[in-house]
C-alpha cells in the first residue's frame, strides 16, 4: 500500500510555506483585480477550498466522505432560507457554519461508527436523502428552481454590487487563511496525529487509550462546519441556492479537488480549488460539451503521474532547490 | 378499511408489480457491481455509466433495426446484441488500459479513479446520444399487456415488465450462482474472491480472472441498462441515479453478496414504488433510509460477514 494521500514526498519547511501562502493570496487579489469577472470564480473557489480543507481532515484518518457537500448545501440553504428575516451576512456566515456543525454531530454521531467503503457510502446516501428533499419539498425550497439570495447586508450597510463582490471576495479569503491556519494546527496537534492513527492502525489507538471514534468525531464534526462556512460563501457570491449544491456529484468535485490539490499542506485545497474552477470555467467555454470530460482527464493523469497533487509537485521543486 | 382498500387496493396492487420490474432492473445492476467488487475490491463508481451507455446503445440499434425495415421482434436481439458490445468492448478496455495501473493503490484513489471515468464518460455519452430524450418501446410495446387479477379487478400491465424483467433477474441470479459454484471457472473467480495470494500461489491467473470479472460485470450493467431501455426514455443523468441506487442496494446487502442483492434489491425496489402511490414526495428518500436503517443495525449488510480487526 502506498500512502501518497497523507504523506507528502518532502517537506516543506513552515517559512516556504508561509511565503508560497503570502505569493499565493497576492496572486489572487491581483488576478481579480487585473480580471474583474475572475472575481467570481475565485471566491467560489476559495470557498470550496474551505470545504476541501475539511475532506482533507478526513482524509487524514484515510475515510473518504462521498456525501460532504450535503454540509455546503446545508450552509448556502441557511442563507436562503433566512436572507428575508436576517439580512445580515456577518451573522450569517457563523450561522451558517453552526448549523452545519450541528447536523455534522448528529450525523457524525452516526457515521463514525463506519470505516472505508461505508464510511463513504452512508455519506452519499444522507446526502442524497438531503438533495431529494430539497428537490421535493417544493413549498419550502422551490425545488430545482432554487431560492435567488439578494438584500443582504454587511455590518449593517447594503453595498452597491461591486462592492459587494469585493467584500464578499475579501471575506472568502480572510476565511480561507483562518481556516488554513486553523487546520494546520489542528493536524499538527496530538488530535491531529491520532487522525493519523486511524489511518494507520486503528487498534493500536485505542490500545494506548484513545477513542478512535471520538477522535473522528471531532475531526467529522469541523470539516461540516466548513463546508457549512464554505455553503454560506457560495451563497453570498452566486446569490442563487439550488438542490445540486447537495446532489453526490459536488460531493465527488469536493474529494476531486483534495486530490487534485494534494494532502500534503492546508494550501493543498486552494491549489486544487483554483485549478478546478479554472478548468472548468475555460473548459466549459472552449468545449462546451466536454468540460467534464477534461476534468475527469485531468484527474486520471494526475493521480496517474503525480498522486501527491500540484501540491507535490510544488513541494518536490521546492525541497529540490533547497 | 374495506372503502380505502376498495380505492387504494388497486394502487397497492400496481405499485408491487412497479416494485418488482422495478427491483428487478436494480439487481441486474447491483449484481454486477457486487461481483466486480468482490475480486478487484473496487466500487465502481463508472458502473452506472456502463448501465447509461448499454440503454443508449440498446435504443439506438432498435431504432436503426426497425428503420431497415426489419421484423420488429429483432429489438430483443438488439437488447442483447448491445449489451454484449458495451460489455465486452468497453469492460476490457477500462480494465486494461486503466484499473489494471491502479490495484496496489488506496482506496480513496482507486474510488476517485472510477469517478473520474465516470465524468469522461457522462460527456462521451452526451456527445454521442446527445440531450434530447430518446424512447425506443418497440419490444415492451410487441409483448402487449396482460390483464392481472387482483381481488375482484384486473390490472393491466405490460407483459415485458412483468415477465420479461423478473425473468431476466430470475435466470441471471440462478446462472450465476450455478456459474460460480459448479463451473471451474466461477470456482477460480470464488477463489480469487476469498483470498488472492493463496489463489495465485495455486497457480490461478489472476490478471485473467480480474479481466473476465470486471467484463462479466460491465456486460451485466448493460444489458440492465439495455433491459430498462424500453420502460422509459433516456436523458442524461441516469447513470448518476442508477449508480447511486446500486450503491443503496449493494451496502444494504453486504458487500460480495450475490444472493443478498437480489433480496435488498427487492426491498428497495419494492419501498420505493410503494413510497410513489402513498408519499410521492418521499419516494427517492426510500432506498437510503432503507439502507441507513439496515446498517445502524447491522453495520456490514444484511448479509455482509464482519471483517476481523487488525492489530
Amino acid at each position: 500500500m502506498s500512502t501518497t494521500v497523507t504523506a507528502p514526498a518532502r517537506r516543506v519547511a513552515p517559512i516556504g510555506e508561509a511565503l508560497l501562502a503570502l505569493l499565493g493570496i497576492a496572486a489572487v487579489i491581483l488576478a481579480a483585480w487585473a480580471v474583474p469577472w475572475l472575481k467570481f470564480v475565485l471566491t467560489v473557489a476559495l470557498a470550496k477550498g474551505i470545504a476541501v480543507l475539511g475532506i482533507l481532515l478526513l482524509l487524514r484518518a484515510g475515510q473518504v466522505s462521498f456525501g460532504h457537500s450535503m454540509f455546503l448545501a446545508i450552509g448556502a440553504y441557511t442563507v436562503a432560507f433566512l436572507a428575508p428575516a436576517l439580512p445580515e451576512a456577518l451573522l450569517l456566515l457563523p450561522l451558517g457554519a453552526a448549523i452545519a456543525g450541528l447536523f455534522g454531530l448528529v450525523i457524525g454521531l452516526f457515521v463514525v461508527r463506519y470505516r472505508d467503503i461505508f464510511f463513504g457510502m452512508l455519506n452519499l446516501a444522507l446526502s442524497m436523502v438531503l438533495y431529494s428533499l430539497l428537490e421535493k419539498l417544493y413549498d419550502l425550497t422551490k425545488g430545482t428552481d432554487g431560492i435567488r439570495v439578494s438584500g443582504l447586508r454587511f455590518a449593517g450597510m447594503t453595498p452597491d454590487l461591486p462592492t459587494q463582490e469585493w467584500v464578499t471576495f475579501g471575506l472568502a479569503l480572510g476565511l480561507a487563511l483562518l481556516f488554513g491556519l486553523l487546520v494546520r494546527a489542528y493536524l499538527g496537534s496530538p488530535m491531529g496525529q491520532a487522525l493519523a492513527g486511524i489511518k494507520t492502525r486503528e487498534t493500536r489507538l485505542e490500545f494506548m487509550g484513545v477513542s478512535a471514534r471520538r477522535v473522528l468525531l471531532s475531526a467529522y464534526v469541523m470539516s461540516a462546519a466548513m463546508g457549512g462556512i464554505a455553503g454560506t460563501l457560495v451563497a453570498m457570491t452566486s446569490r442563487h441556492v439550488t438542490p445540486q449544491l447537495a446532489y453526490w456529484t459536488s460531493s465527488g468535485e469536493l474529494v476531486f479537488i483534495a486530490i487534485l490539490g494534494g494532502a500534503g499542506s492546508a494550501l493543498g485545497p486552494f491549489l486544487g480549488a483554483t485549478a478546478f474552477e479554472l478548468v472548468r470555467v475555460y473548459a466549459a467555454a472552449a468545449v462546451a460539451d466536454a468540460w467534464q470530460m477534461i476534468l475527469g482527464a485531468v484527474l486520471l493523469l494526475v493521480i496517474l503521474f503525480a498522486p501527491g497533487g500540484l501540491w507535490g509537485i510544488l513541494a518536490g521543486r521546492l525541497g529540490r532547490r533547497r | 378499511m374495506g372503502a380505502w382498500f376498495s380505492e387504494n387496493g388497486l394502487l397497492i396492487g400496481l405499485a408491487l408489480l412497479d416494485g418488482l420490474a422495478n427491483a428487478a432492473l436494480i439487481f441486474m445492476v447491483a449484481v454486477g457491481l457486487n461481483l466486480v467488487f468482490g475480486v478487484l475490491r473496487i466500487v465502481n463508481v463508472a458502473h452506472g455509466s456502463l448501465f447509461a451507455i448499454g440503454a443508449y446503445a440498446a435504443a439506438s440499434l432498435g431504432l436503426f433495426l426497425a428503420s431497415l425495415g426489419l421484423p420488429p421482434a429483432l429489438g430483443f436481439a438488439a437488447l442483447v446484441v448491445a449489451a454484449a458490445l458495451v460489455g465486452g468492448i468497453l469492460g476490457p478496455l477500462i480494465e486494461r488500459l486503466l484499473l489494471r495501473r491502479i490495484y496496489d493503490q488506496e482506496q480513496v484513489l482507486q474510488l476517485l479513479v472510477t469517478f473520474a471515468l465516470f465524468m469522461i464518460l457522462e460527456d462521451v455519452q452526451k456527445l454521442v446520444w446527445g440531450v434530447q430524450p430518446i424512447l425506443q418501446d418497440a419490444p415492451m410495446k410487441l409483448l402487449g399487456t396482460v390483464e392481472v387479477p387482483f381481488g375482484e379487478d384486473t390490472i393491466p400491465f405490460t407483459a415485458y415488465q412483468l415477465f420479461l424483467l423478473p425473468g431476466v433477474a430470475v435466470a441471471t441470479l440462478v446462472g450465476l450462482a450455478w456459474f460460480l459454484r459448479r463451473t471451474l471457472t466461477g470456482r477460480v473467480i470464488v477463489a480469487v474472491t476469498t483470498d488472492k495470494e493463496a489463489a495465485m500461489a495455486m497457480g490461478i491467473d489472476a490478471a485473467k480472472v480480474t479481466l473476465l470479472t470486471f467484463t462479466c460485470g460491465a456486460a451485466l450493467a448493460a444489458l440492465g441498462g439495455a433491459l430498462a431501455s424500453p420502460t422509459t426514455s433516456l436523458v442524461p443523468g441516469i447513470g448518476a441515479q442508477t449508480i447511486v441506487l446500486s450503491f443503496a442496494v449493494v451496502a444494504t446487502a453486504g458487500l460480495g453478496q450475490i444472493e443478498g442483492a437480489a433480496i435488498s434489491a427487492l426491498m428497495i425496489g419494492l419501498g420505493r414504488s410503494i413510497a410513489v402511490y402513498l408519499a410521492p414526495e418521499f419516494e427517492v428518500v426510500v432506498p437510503y433510509l432503507i439502507m441507513v436503517a439496515v446498517l445502524l443495525v447491522r453495520p456490514q449488510g444484511l448479509f455482509g460477514v464482519p471483517e476481523t480487526r487488525r492489530v
